[in-house]
């Protein structure tokens, strides 16, 4: 059976490895698809609708055509046609530079006439509002689910919380704007620099578009600043790259402004839920009844996990979608799973205060998962549960401590798909080449991690090569924290047939059956004879004029599926100025087998600081008068800084060897567990997202009253 | 064009240019106003029918001379990333990275006489008779400066995209002060924003690099 061996055995997996994209990254030389500058390149922009509901009367593009190095000015939507939301595509132009693309937007027309439009799920559900599309109403057909009977649950409750949570809308916020550079080698031939997180996805949706073999659109994302869930196929600015590049021929860069990303580039979804939550006198929950919605802009897709984590006996839930005149929702870091959680864990404290039980207590009588009862004692332990506020707001003075818990689950166990070859030239050179793409996360590295620890050799002598179709060897997008668990595998089983051949030709010099014979430090010794051994070199020189190349499959062994997650929050609430600051997080997160404990710390950071983001400052504040977005950029809309950031122990659980993913996991438990948190401080729920100065101190004010 | 348009459009030239010039360093390229969608003729015309003005710059960059030439509007950032000297090369110097393009988020930090700068909020002719060093010349040909050593081994960087920005910070922070405490790095990074979440593996790093300065 496949398996990652005894942790003791290993040389390199589960150890901290720097990273091999290091050393570009902190001297500039990462190029990313924002860098790339080809000869005679053009500049694109793209005008965008400044308006959230409107028929297009007319488009007068001839002003900006005459404009001195404009070299095609591209109509997106076509005159009759509806434009739905703010920042919707309506024409593009290509230029020398990028100040004369910007010129050429001012100089084009549009003559529109605005129609009645609703930015907010309120607004959108109201009486009499306007129905915004043509073939199906704002509201949504509810989806139901019911499990036991709810009612005899409610009957057998010995408490009941009734309570309604909100979390707004969030964009993704990619640092590097979603964009591309297109050229066309020949009419046949196309070359794509995306930033994106499937460099195959992209591929073969310009193909179809463009009506090429695939294997002649060439899509390369060397290194890539930020998907997060919203990068996966060419999209509207992918395609008209590419037409521009068409009918100049020359190459395009195409890169959405900071406002265009914030409209347009994906969001994830509010969720609004009512919900009434029953639990029995020895602390088992034993019914829940939940209404809920959510909005993902014009399109669908506004789903949240409810209830979340833990065992229900008696359900019914009924939720729906509301469509507004905003951009739309994509996938982003553990779509449905933070905004549930955030409901679910504060419903939880609820149940367990009108109990008069310990929070975790009663978390620990209803949780299921063995994983998460063990990490909920290395937490507590680590953040010292003891300490929180028996009875919450008790504290003293103006600066007020709380602590809380939160917890999460993920699936990440990747699937089929990837193709990976592992060559061992005959110059003792060795390359990994697979069709994923690095988007942050490391698995360049860890490639080069797992064939070295086959072959004996560093991660610095292995040469991957990812983020390219041009080699033909296809991979799955990166989304769902799959692509470890997808990759790793492959790559393994194509390292472990590599070095067996290689074996095959050592064993005849070293008089040892292939089986006797093992990779060290950068030799190939004999197991029971160690005095039998060659370089890495002298074995590969046995080569002659042949190098071996592998390929390998994905062995469902070495990997699993399904995470749990727990963390726990220390805040510290200003009173006076309703200010949360977080103190400190623990986040005990099952890892599977941490190729590379380093990075995998890393990727915990970075969920828990992208909870933190959501929990108290992120929010797409909609403008019901006007229909826009009002913090379209950076300023307004708050992303945490280094002001907000705790201090962070993330806690690798990893009890058992398989890989999985854990990109977006640690970002779901942080919210409840600040919340919760707050609460422990102050002694009022706040149930609505961010949780800001305003709401802190108006729940206060209200507590006082 | 009547006289009296003529007039209005002078006044406007005018008033734009001593805007400029009044702002110096300052935020011009980031003002522009969005797109005009429904016909504002006049906007348009007042933004892009005047003869813009340009020149040729000589700018001090890595110590290097870099001779371009610019338009009034042209940001220093624009000039790293997307410039072509008169000699016909680009200027390719991608690492600052344009984000916000609006001096939001410390993407595009360089230095400019030792002080950490915001290339987008800078005009590139007023960056001449300056040292412009970008993160491409903080370390010294092969050897990384310390700071960028410490960020590699405390992998205080994912995707890496806001990683020259915090670099640069950081060496100026550090030739400023260097023993910070962590609620002086913070200050000294809080013009910078990352969004994979690198901030507590970065504080680590500049610790460490303080150490070995």
């Amino acid at each position: 059976m496949a398996s990652w061996g005894e942790a003791s055995q290993s040389r390199l997996i589960g150890k901290r490895i720097t990273r091999l994209s290091g050393k570009d990254k902190v001297t500039g030389k990462a190029k990313y698809t924002y860098d790339i500058n080809r000869p005679s390149m053009l500049y694109a922009r793209i005008l965008r609708s400044d308006v959230a509901h409107a028929n297009v009367i007319d488009i007068d593009l001839s002003r900006a055509e005459e404009l001195p190095g404009v070299k095609a000015v591209l109509p997106i939507i076509e005159v009759g046609k509806k434009l739905r939301y703010q920042g919707q595509e309506i024409a593009a132009v290509a230029a020398e530079t990028d100040d004369i693309a910007k010129d050429a937007l001012r100089l084009i027309f549009v003559d529109l006439e605005e129609l009645p439009f609703v930015v907010t799920e309120e607004d959108a559900l109201a009486e009499g509002a306007p129905q915004i599309r043509d073939w199906v109403g704002n509201k949504s057909n509810p989806g139901t689910n019911e499990k036991g009977e709810v009612e005899i649950g409610f009957n057998e409750a010995a408490v009941t919380v009734e309570a309604k949570y909100h979390t707004p809308v969030q964009t993704h916020v990619c640092l590097e704007t979603h964009g591309n550079v297109a050229e066309w080698t020949d009419d046949q031939n196309l070359t794509v620099w995306a930033s994106t997180q499937a460099v195959f996805g992209v591929r073969d949706d310009l193909a179809g578009r463009f009506e090429l073999p695939a294997n002649q659109v060439r899509v390369i994302t060397e290194h890539m600043g930020g998907g997060f869930g919203s990068k996966f196929g060419a999209g509207v600015e992918g395609r008209t790259a590419v037409q521009l590049a068409k009918i100049t021929g020359q190459p395009v860069k195409l890169m959405l402004t900071r406002r265009a990303e914030h409209l347009v580039a994906g969001n994830r979804p509010s969720m609004t839920q009512h919900v009434k939550a029953g639990a029995s006198r020895d602390g088992r929950l034993i019914a829940y009844d939940m209404r809920g919605y959510g909005t993902g802009g014009i399109s669908s897709g506004a789903g949240f996990q409810a209830p979340y984590v833990y065992s229900v006996d008696n359900i019914r839930t009924e939720r729906f979608n509301v469509t507004i005149n905003a951009g739309n929702q994509r996938a982003m870091r553990a779509p449905g799973h933070p905004q549930g959680a955030f409901a679910m864990d504060s419903l939880m404290d609820e149940l367990a205060e009108k109990l008069g039980m310990n929070p975790l207590e009663f978390r620990r009588i209803n949780d299921p998962s063995e994983v998460r009862q063990a990490q909920y004692t290395l937490g507590a332990q680590e953040i010292g549960w003891h300490r929180r506020n028996t009875i919450p707001g008790s504290g003293t003075g103006v600066k007020k401590h709380g602590i809380g818990v939160g917890s999460g689950l993920w699936g990440g166990g990747g699937g089929r798909g990837t193709q990976a070859r592992v060559t061992i030239n005959a110059d003792g050179t060795v390359e990994a080449v697979t069709g994923t793409q690095d988007i942050g996360t490391g698995i360049r590295t860890a490639i080069a991690i797992i064939v070295a620890e086959e072959f004996g050799l560093t991660p610095t002598d292995i040469a991957v090569k990812v983020g390219d179709s041009g080699h033909g060897l296809r991979s799955g997008g990166s989304g769902g924290s799959q692509t470890t668990a997808s990759v790793a595998p492959v790559i393994k089983t194509a390292a472990e047939a590599a070095i067996q051949k290689l074996f095959e030709h050592v064993a005849p010099l070293l008089q040892a059956p292939v089986d006797d014979l093992r990779v060290g430090n950068g030799t190939i010794y004999v197991a029971s004879d160690r005095t039998k051994t060659v370089t890495w070199h002298q074995a590969t020189g046995l080569l002659g004029m042949e190098s071996i190349s592998e390929g390998g499959n994905w062995d469902q062994e070495l990997r699993q599926h399904g995470v749990a997650g727990t963390q726990f929050a220390e805040v510290e609430v200003d009173t006076e100025t309703g200010n949360v600051q977080v103190i400190k997080i623990v986040a005990v997160q099952d890892c599977g087998l941490a190729i590379n404990r380093l990075t995998t710390e890393s990727q915990i950071n970075g969920g828990v600081i992208m909870g933190l983001g959501q929990t108290l400052l992120e929010e797409r504040i909609m403008d019901p008068l006007t229909g826009r977005m009002l913090n379209a950029n950076l300023e307004d809309y708050k992303v945490p800084g280094t002001y907000e950031i705790p201090e962070i122990k993330s806690i690798v659980f990893d009890t058992h060897r398989k890989v999985t993913g854990v990109g977006e996991p640690p970002c779901i438990p942080t919210l409840g567990a600040i919340a919760n948190a707050v609460y422990n401080a102050i002694g009022v729920r706040i149930r609505e997202l961010p949780i800001t100065p305003d709401k802190v101190l108006t729940a206060l004010a209200q507590k006082k009253a | 064009m009547s006289e009296k348009d003529k007039e209005k459009k002078q006044s406007k030239n005018i008033s734009r240019r001593s805007f400029i010039k009044g702002v110096g360093t300052g935020t011009v390229a980031a003002t522009v106003a969005p797109a005009i969608l429904v016909g504002d003729e006049k906007a348009a015309e007042a933004q892009t029918d005047e003869a813009v003005a340009s020149a040729k710059i000589q700018l001090n960059i890595n110590e290097e001379v870099t001779e371009i030439e610019v338009e009034a509007r042209t940001t220093l950032l624009s000039v790293l990333r997307d410039g072509i000297d008169t000699t016909g090369n680009n200027v390719d110097l991608t690492g600052a990275k344009l984000i916000c393009d609006k001096g939001e988020c410390g993407g595009c930090t360089v230095l400019v006489d030792g002080k950490p700068v915001y290339a987008c909020m800078m005009l590139a002719m007023g960056a001449q008779g300056k040292q412009i060093t970008t993160v491409e010349g903080i370390a010294n040909g092969d050897d990384l400066h310390p700071v960028q050593e410490a960020f590699i081994k405390h992998d205080a960087l994912m995707c890496g995209f806001c990683t020259p920005g915090f670099v640069v910070s950081s060496v100026a922070l550090l030739n400023e002060n260097n023993k910070p405490t962590i609620a002086e790095i913070k200050e000294g990074l809080s013009g910078n924003t990352c969004r994979c979440g690198t901030y507590p593996f970065i504080f680590d790093a500049v610790e460490t690099a303080s150490q070995e300065m």
